[in-house]
């Protein structure tokens, strides 16, 4: 019988919901790595029992747990991130050269194919590598090296590679995203890269149309059209039809197109999910009702969904992982809250309902659909 | 032997839920004794110190008999009564305020 697992990282630990395949009734197992910042976990495709997880506190640094029995244990594997060679300098706030800091891992990107092969980004930006199941990890710093690098700032959030969609149809092809300095394109595994930031606008950076600077806060792609992308930026949400060569803009009746989270329908190529904030300083819904909007089209009509969902008095953020979906036959719709809840939506959007609520500030949430 | 006392996360890291005794070579001091602490343990590796320059983590603090140890020289002999096995090495987690 086909059931779900949804992987709930937090402020303060781990989280794992359990359904079958009819999604009414959930069972949560957790906290795990309890007092801990879980900035996400991630399934391998390939073997669903293998589950990675990025664990970390200011206080103790960070360490990489992997499961192989669907997250009811775990073990400690490689916590070490170096950059490759003298990795030189990055711009600081105050526009110094600042060397680059490893802080914290914001994403892990399990391979398509091998379930000991992952990718992750990191803070400062930079992307790594295991083929060990994390036993060890090396950076892939073409990214960091190619000629813009020296020029990334951070922004107030910090700067770090918080996604990696690697091209179902070419593995030689990935793209990344970071916040401040924009998307970025690998056709050759990850060993060059440029930036694919033709046709953002960002008022925040001197020159609005920069190669670089741009703060992207996610992107995401259905696998069934690899050269089409949607990306949440700070403000506006836009498209790409070409593999992130241009991008036009898809915001349309949007109430406000300030967000993190973005993702794409599992069955419909053309159908995206947003969570609309109302400001990049007031980061919760306009007016205390919390509404996902459907675009059906991939254009720029988009629909809010609010059956479910409270339309009062609700001040919480979606953060950028914390939105995902299954891919049963009525696809299901997941995200998280920073006041803990994690709402679904069995009917692709339709109605929703809170799986589980109170628990710490949801960072990220990742749905495995289990055969 | 030297005893070391750790904070509840780290503690939980290596599923021990008390003071811990180690046998230290050489000169006791911060260095040495966290040395023997990631040998041991090496899932602490990077949790109290940068695994490469050895900088100790900057909420980390080293405490022991009642002084705060964490700005002296890495290589600085640790108190006496530490090395006699009389006093505890505290490794603690800053506080964070608030």
């Amino acid at each position: 019988m086909s059931g779900v697992r949804v992987l709930v990282g937090t402020r303060k630990g781990a989280f794992i919901l359990r359904s079958d395949g009819k999604r009414k009734n959930w069972d949560v197992s957790g906290p795990f790595f309890g007092g801990w910042e879980m900035y996400h976990l991630k399934g391998s495709p390939v073997d669903p029992n293998r589950i990675y997880a990025a664990q970390s506190t200011s206080w103790f640094g960070q360490l990489i747990q992997r499961s192989n029995d669907g997250g009811v244990t775990w073990e400690p594997v490689g916590n070490q991130f170096n950059y490759d060679g003298v990795p030189g300098t990055h711009q600081w706030y105050d526009g110094t050269p600042h060397p680059w800091e490893f802080a914290r891992v914001w994403h892990l990107e399990p391979s398509l194919t091998d379930p000991d092969k992952v990718l992750a980004g990191v803070e400062d930006a930079a992307l790594f590598q295991t083929t060990n199941g994390g036993e060890s990890w090396s950076e892939l710093s073409g990214l960091r090296e190619q000629k813009s690098g020296s020029s990334w700032q951070p922004g107030a959030g910090g700067m770090c590679l918080h996604s990696i969609i690697v091209s179902p149809d070419n593995p030689e092809r990935i793209f990344v995203a970071i916040s401040s300095a924009g998307a970025f394109r690998s056709d050759d595994g990850g060993t060059t890269w440029r930036p694919i930031n033709k046709g953002l606008h960002s008022e925040g950076i001197p020159d609005g149309d920069a190669e670089v600077g741009h703060c992207v806060h996610h992107i995401t792609m259905h696998p069934a059209k690899p050269d089409t992308l949607f990306m949440q930026k700070h403000w506006d949400v836009m498209r790409s039809d070409n593999a992130g060569e241009s991008w036009f803009e898809i915001s349309g009746n949007l109430p406000t197109d300030f967000g993190f989270a973005i993702d794409v329908h599992a069955h419909e190529p053309e159908t995206v999910f947003v969570v609309p904030i109302k400001s990049d300083s007031e980061h919760y819904p306009l007016d205390g009702q919390l509404r996902v909007y459907r675009n059906r089209s991939g254009a720029s009509e988009w629909e809010p969904l609010t059956k479910g969902l409270p339309q009062s008095d609700c001040y919480v953020n979606v953060l950028r992982d914390a939105m995902s979906v299954d891919s049963l036959d009525s696809c299901g719709v997941y995200f998280g809250t920073t006041g803990g809840q994690v709402y679904a939506s069995s009917n692709g959007g339709d109605s929703w309902e809170a799986i589980v609520r109170d628990l710490p500030a949801v960072l990220s949430v990742e749905v495995q659909t289990l055969a | 032997m030297i005893r070391v006392v750790l904070p509840a996360h780290l503690k939980t890291l290596i599923s021990v839920n008390r003071e811990i005794e180690l046998d230290v070579v050489g000169v006791v001091t911060q260095r040495s004794v966290v040395d023997a602490l990631e040998s041991r343990y090496p899932v602490l590796l990077g949790t109290i110190r940068d695994p490469s320059t050895k900088k100790r983590r900057a909420f980390v603090r080293f405490f022991a008999c009642e002084e705060d140890l964490s700005h002296e020289d890495l290589d600085a002999p640790l108190p006496q009564p530490v090395v006699d096995g009389k006093e505890p090495f505290f490794v603690i987690g800053a506080m964070a305020g608030g």
